[in-house]
């Protein structure tokens, strides 16, 4: 325990605060895509984590091999990571889409291991980086540091999170994507292709891990095998928000972050993923605690 | 389509008997080969390094056998090396060193890459009494079981840093502090090699006094250790170390250049590997990095020569500077010839005890094996970045250059 430093340090309280809302609205936008699926297709993308990653390395590619600024490169990172979802989404999920749910949980489970395992061979095994060379803000005296590429970062989070929403809200496709996950039955019925919405469904969700990659190569470091944690995060956070509630993805997104943030200020960076499983564990009691009482209201 | 399955099965399964007893009339020595065996990480996390390992077990072979090969009992015998990829997975290495051991029948082992996946292995050879020469385990735990089979080339994770501290403690006295006024910050990675050689850095601390203000654990799967930078630049101590593999080198060196956190003393372990000062365009300079070898050292021996002449012809192979888990890999194999050569048989027990017996320069090192099977010959090497190039500072009296402390604060760097 070391809570200790929040007094000796006062400023630290804020670099957590800052650094939670930053990295947290990228793990909203990570959750977003999986909320997105899991609400119209009714699959937990265990790969999700690893679309990201592949997503950071199309940006470390561009950036390593044209020397092309890594701010540049997002939109190539998010259609790369779009047709490839939706390659896999031809090749592997179509088949598993009606099935149970434990069903297309191992098929992605399956998936990201070949996707890490793919990843290891074309970019090896190497830790890499994409510098975006914007630099650093100092605040208080140089005691808080607010790196450019994580303001940055913040910035395109939400503006692709207000772009998503406005798509889902006023394009056709949008529409029938929500019509679908409202109810597949009716909007068979009413002359949705619904098969077509999955698809793109799967694909818009890559196209929005490739954003989320690019970020993390930017702000962050890659490895093949660091996707894991980005899976459970979103997971995590879909839980506590549900499904379809964008508002909520994005608080429970930056209360992650800033949550995270202190538990490695003062439980120590040791035990900071094993803090998000714990913080799960108690969502998932308290959620099925809560719909109990509404059980038990309803009789 | 019954007949048919059934015709399959019949063939397969014969199949998979034939495979069972071919398997094993393999012998270790074959014709006038010598058959060594060794599990190595091809994929997963540790691909990088375990091919690193490959090349350098492939380097020597090639120059042994090119020199003439090995000579047992009048005879010369030409080397090779039976590989199983261990997919970076210690349970997976533990069944390729039966597998090497009981199926193979293989009777000469080398390491596998890293200090875990050396940890599966070593029960297995040393109850079958198999004799391994590994050169990429150095946790200390290796050589505390009493193992009477296994022989590192390497020095113990422990020694890693140990030497950064004595130097900070020297940088103290020079400018007229006293070594335990020094502050200490420690991040390290939970895995058996990093705490290993954090359990040097704190012994050597406490042999100097020295206060330890921050002791940051990084789990493995993480890439972000701004946090416990934060708490560095708080308690501005004068010394930092580090220990992660490259992926804690890489996230350090990367944050600390974004954060600006300045540190008279900054020392890491897989520096080199990762090659993280040009990747992050100069943010790597003046830190220390912890490693078992350097191309510049003038160790000398008859096959390689020195380490440049080293250094020269893996280049010319491979194409890129050999690292220094590729040389002490090499460095396995002329332990092995040597051991075959003195002990002039293939019976394990008297190669085991040629081995122990081992005595010599290599263009890597001494090597001297203790009771525990570690080489006590060898110490670490520090090298500083400096303009980009890894300038040796530490053990004095092989150095090259000198130590830059403290580092220029980060608003004096261009």
């Amino acid at each position: 325990m070391d809570l200790m430093i929040f007094t000796t340090a006062p400023w630290l309280n804020v670099q957590a605060i800052f650094d939670g809302i930053m990295i947290g609205a990228v793990f909203s936008l990570i959750a977003y895509g999986m909320a997105l699926i899991w609400g119209v297709m009714k699959i937990i993308n265990v790969c999700q984590g690893e679309y990201v990653i592949l997503g950071g390395y199309i940006t470390f590619y561009l950036y390593n091999t044209y020397g092309i600024n890594p701010l540049y490169t997002i939109p190539a990172a998010s259609l790369f990571v779009f047709l490839v979802s939706f390659a896999i989404y031809k090749l592997v999920i179509v088949k598993v889409i009606e099935r149970d749910l434990f069903v297309s949980i191992l098929a992605t489970f399956g998936l990201s291991i070949i996707i890490q395992q793919l990843m290891n061979t074309i970019f090896g095994a190497d830790v890499e980086v994409a510098q975006s060379g914007l630099g650093t803000e100092f605040l208080f005296d140089n005691m808080v540091t607010v790196p450019v590429t994580r303001v940055f970062s913040l910035i395109i989070a939400v503006l692709v999170a207000a772009i998503v929403v406005i798509f889902m809200h006023y394009s056709k496709l949008g529409r029938a994507i929500r019509a679908t996950s409202q109810n597949k039955r009716a909007a068979k019925v009413l002359g949705v292709d619904t098969d077509k919405v999955y698809g793109y469904t799967y694909a818009i969700n890559g196209a929005i891990c490739g954003v989320a990659g690019s970020l993390v190569a930017m702000t962050f470091t890659l490895h093949p095998y660091i996707g894991l944690p980005y899976t459970i995060r979103s997971f995590m956070i879909v839980i506590t928000a549900g499904l379809g509630n964008f508002a909520a993805i994005i608080t429970s997104g930056m209360g992650l972050g800033i949550l995270e943030q202190y538990a490695d200020y003062i439980i120590g960076t040791q035990f900071r993923i094993g803090f998000v499983f714990l913080l799960l564990v108690f969502i998932i009691i308290w959620r099925s605690r809560k719909l109990l009482k509404k059980r038990e209201y309803l009789k | 389509m019954k007949t048919f399955r059934k015709t399959m099965t019949c063939l397969l399964s014969t199949f998979a008997l034939f495979l069972c007893f071919s398997s094993a009339g393999y012998t270790k020595v074959d014709g006038d080969t010598i058959l060594l065996g060794a599990a190595v990480s091809l994929t997963g996390k540790y691909s990088t390094n375990g091919k690193h390992t490959k090349n350098g077990y492939d380097l020597a072979v090639k120059l042994i056998n090119d020199r003439g090969g090995v000579k047992v009992k009048g005879k010369k015998y030409k080397l090779a090396i039976k590989y199983y990829d261990d997919e970076s997975n210690s349970s997976r290495a533990k069944e390729l060193a039966e597998r090497l051991i009981k199926q193979d029948n293989i009777k000469f082992l080398l390491g596998p890459y890293s200090s875990g996946l050396t940890k599966a292995m070593a029960p297995i050879i040393d109850a079958a009494g198999i004799p391994m020469v590994e050169a990429n385990g150095a946790s200390r735990s290796l050589f505390t079981k009493g193992y009477k089979y296994l022989f590192a080339v390497l020095s113990a994770a422990n020694q890693y840093l140990e030497s950064a501290i004595d130097l900070a403690a020297e940088k103290a006295k020079e400018s007229g502090k006293k070594p335990s006024q020094v502050k200490v910050a420690l991040a390290f990675e939970q895995d058996p090699f990093s705490l290993d050689v954090r359990l040097g850095v704190v012994e050597a601390a406490k042999r100097h006094g020295m206060k330890i203000v921050v002791d940051g654990k990084l789990p493995k799967a993480l890439n972000d250790m701004s946090a416990i930078l934060a708490k560095v630049k708080a308690l501005r101590p004068d010394v930092l170390v580090v220990s992660g593999h490259s992926k804690g080198a890489m996230t350090a060196i990367k944050q600390i250049q974004e954060m600006k956190v300045d540190i008279p003393l900054l020392a890491m372990t897989h520096c080199d590997a990762a090659k993280i000062n040009k990747k992050l365009g100069g943010g790597g300079e003046y830190t220390l990095c912890a490693a078992q070898w350097h191309k510049s050292l003038s160790y000398k021996d008859s096959y390689f020569g020195n380490g440049m002449d080293y250094a020269k012809r893996f280049e010319k192979v491979y194409k890129y500077d050999p690292p220094y888990q590729s040389a002490e890999s090499s460095a396995a194999l002329l332990v092995w010839k040597s051991a075959f050569e003195r002990s002039n048989s293939f019976d394990t027990k008297k190669l085991r005890d040629a081995l122990s017996k081992t005595n010599m320069q290599t263009f890597y090192g001494n090597i001297r094996f203790g009771k525990t099977g570690q080489n006590i010959a060898k110490p670490m090497v520090l090298f500083q970045v400096q303009n980009g190039k890894n300038a040796v500072v530490a053990p004095t009296e092989w150095a090259s250059s000198k130590l830059i402390w403290p580092a220029p604060k980060w608003s004096e760097r261009k």
